[in-house]
C-alpha cells in the first residue's frame, strides 16, 4: 500500500514538475497542484500505464485528488 | 461611403534570436561579421544511412531560462526556440521594465510563423505509438504551427491579433511584413513577429535530402554552405528562431524606445510555376522585390544592400542573382549583397526572422556580414557578394529576400532611422 502511494506521488511529481514532498494524499490536482484539464488527463494516463489499468472515462472524472487515485488503484490494480 | 485609411510608420524596437551562430543577437552579429560558420556534423540521431550528415544545430540552448519545467514537455522544440528568441526581443524592447496596461495589451499582438511546425514531436509520437489511450492530450497543442504565437501571447499577456503564417522558407519575412501591415493600418499598435523552425530529425533531413536539396559536403561541414560559389551543391538545413518587436513609430518615440530601423516596404508574390523550382529568370523574385520597392515608395537605386535568400542551391542562387540584375539594372553593379546562410545555414521558416535582424543590424551599423566559402565565384552570380570578408555600407535602405517552396516569395525593405 505504501508502495502505491509512493509511486502515485512520484508520477504526479514528474508530470507536474513539483517536488514530491509538496504532494500529499489530500492534494487536489487542480486546486492544490495547479494542474489544468489536460494535465489531469495525462496524469490518469500515466497511472494507467504504471499500474496496468484501464480506467473508464466515467471513473476518471471522479479521480481529483492524490488520495482518489490511490484508492482507485488499490481497489482495481491486478496482482 | 469610403473610408480613408491613414498609413502609419512602423519601426523595430526589439530583436531576439536563437540560431547555430549564437543564442543572442549580439553574439550572432559578432560571429557573422567574423565569418564564423555554425555548421557541424549532425549529433541528434544516427546519420549512417543519410546522404546528408550535416546541419546548423543550435548548441548550448537551455529552455529552463525561458520556460517553466512543467510547460517544456508540452511544447515542441520549435516553440522552445521561439520563446527563447521572444524573451530576448521582449527585454531588448524594454518591455520587461514596464507594466503595459490592459488597453495596450489588447492592441499588442503576436505573429510568429513556422515553416513546418512540430515535426520532431510527430516523429516521436508516431514511433512510440501505443494506441489512442496512450496519445498525450498535449500532442496536438505541442506541435501545431500557431502555438508559438499562442504560447508567447499567454506568457506576455498579449491580447491583440494572434496569428501564424506557414509559407515555408518565406515564413519569417511574411510574418514580419504582415504584422507590420497590421500596425500600419491601425489593427494593432505593437506586434511580436518572426519565425521559428526545428526539423533536424530523420524525417526532416531525409525529406529534404530526397529532394536532392541538401548539400552532401559531409567531410567539410563548415564549408558546405557556399552560396554563389561554383562548387555549391545544395543548402544546409539549420534550426532556430528570429523574432522582432514591431511598434507604431509615434508610440515608440513617445516611450523613448531605442529604434533599430523602420519597416519601409513589404512585397509578396507567387511563382505559379512549380512546387520547388523557381520560375525562369527568377520572375517571382523580381516581382516580389519590385512590389517591396513600390511599397516603400523609393527608387531601386536607394537600396544599398540585399540580404539574399541565397540558399546555396545551384539553381536558386543563379536565378536570384538574375532577378536582382533585372530589378536593379545598372545599380546591380554597385549594390552589395550577401547570404549569411553561408554561416548559419538555412533556418527554413525562421530564416526570414533571423535575416531581417541581420539586415537591420547592417543598416543600423553600416557593416555587412560576408558570404563565406566563396572560393571561386560563379560567373552566373556576378554581384558584389561581400565574399569572405565583412564589408561596409553607407545607405538608408536595405532589403531582405525570402523565397519558399510552393513558389511563395516575401521581401522586406528596412530603413535607417
Amino acid at each position: 500500500m505504501a508502495d502505491v502511494r509512493k509511486k502515485v506521488i512520484a508520477i504526479i511529481a514528474e508530470q507536474l514538475a513539483k517536488p514530491e514532498d509538496s504532494i500529499s494524499e489530500s492534494s487536489h490536482f487542480v486546486d492544490d497542484l495547479g494542474a489544468d484539464s489536460l494535465d489531469t488527463v495525462e496524469i490518469i494516463m500515466a497511472i494507467e500505464e504504471a499500474f496496468s489499468l484501464e480506467i473508464p472515462e466515467s471513473e476518471q472524472e471522479k479521480i481529483r485528488t492524490v488520495g482518489d487515485a490511490i484508492t482507485y488503484i488499490e481497489k482495481h490494480a491486478k496482482g | 461611403m469610403t473610408r480613408t485609411v491613414q498609413r502609419r510608420r512602423v519601426v523595430i524596437t526589439g530583436m531576439g534570436t536563437i540560431n547555430p551562430c549564437g543564442l543572442t543577437v549580439p553574439e550572432t552579429w559578432d560571429n557573422l561579421l567574423a565569418g564564423k560558420s555554425g555548421i557541424s556534423t549532425i549529433e541528434r540521431f544516427d546519420i549512417t544511412d543519410f546522404a546528408c550528415k550535416i546541419a546548423g544545430q543550435v548548441k548550448g540552448f537551455n529552455p529552463d531560462l525561458f520556460i517553466e519545467k512543467k510547460e517544456q514537455k508540452k511544447m515542441d522544440i520549435f516553440i522552445h526556440y521561439a520563446l527563447g528568441a521572444a524573451h530576448e526581443a521582449w527585454a531588448d524592447a524594454g518591455f520587461d521594465q514596464v507594466q503595459l496596461t490592459k488597453a495596450e495589451r489588447e492592441v499588442f499582438g503576436v505573429y510568429i510563423g513556422s515553416g513546418i511546425g512540430g515535426l520532431s514531436t510527430i516523429w516521436d509520437e508516431a514511433n512510440g505509438y501505443r494506441g489512442p489511450r496512450r496519445t498525450s492530450p498535449f500532442f496536438i497543442p505541442s506541435l501545431i504551427v500557431n502555438l508559438a504565437s499562442g504560447q508567447a501571447s499567454i506568457k506576455y499577456g498579449l491580447q491583440g491579433p494572434n496569428s501564424a503564417v506557414a509559407t515555408a522558407c518565406a515564413t519569417g519575412a511574411h510574418a514580419i511584413g504582415d504584422a507590420a501591415r497590421l500596425i500600419a493600418f491601425g489593427y494593432a499598435d505593437r506586434m511580436m513577429a518572426g519565425g521559428s523552425d526545428s526539423v533536424i530529425n530523420q524525417l526532416g533531413v531525409g525529406g529534404f535530402a530526397a529532394m536532392r536539396a541538401l548539400s552532401t559536403r559531409n567531410d567539410e561541414p563548415e564549408r558546405a554552405s557556399r552560396p554563389f560559389d561554383v562548387d555549391r551543391d545544395g543548402f544546409v538545413m539549420a534550426e532556430g528562431a528570429g523574432i522582432v518587436i514591431l511598434e507604431e513609430y509615434e508610440l515608440a518615440k513617445a516611450r523613448g524606445a531605442k529604434i533599430y530601423a523602420e519597416v519601409a516596404g513589404y512585397g509578396m508574390s507567387g511563382d505559379a510555376n512549380h512546387i520547388t523550382t523557381p520560375a525562369p529568370e527568377g520572375e517571382g523574385g523580381q516581382r516580389v522585390m519590385r512590389a517591396a520597392i513600390k511599397d516603400a515608395d523609393i527608387a531601386p537605386e536607394e537600396v544599398g544592400y540585399v540580404n539574399m535568400h541565397g540558399t546555396s542551391t545551384p539553381v536558386g542562387d543563379k536565378l536570384e542573382c538574375m532577378a536582382i540584375r533585372k530589378v536593379f539594372g545598372d545599380h546591380a553593379n554597385r549594390i552589395k549583397v550577401s547570404s549569411t546562410k553561408s554561416m548559419h545555414g538555412h533556418l527554413l521558416g525562421a530564416a526570414g526572422g533571423l535575416e531581417t535582424i541581420v539586415a537591420v543590424k547592417a543598416v543600423q551599423t553600416g557593416k555587412i556580414p560576408p558570404t563565406i566559402n566563396v572560393d571561386h565565384q560563379d560567373p552566373e552570380c556576378d554581384l558584389d557578394v561581400t565574399a569572405n570578408v565583412a564589408g561596409t555600407l553607407d545607405s538608408e535602405y536595405v532589403m531582405n529576400n525570402g523565397f519558399g517552396f510552393g513558389g511563395t516569395n516575401g521581401c522586406l525593405i528596412l530603413r535607417k532611422v
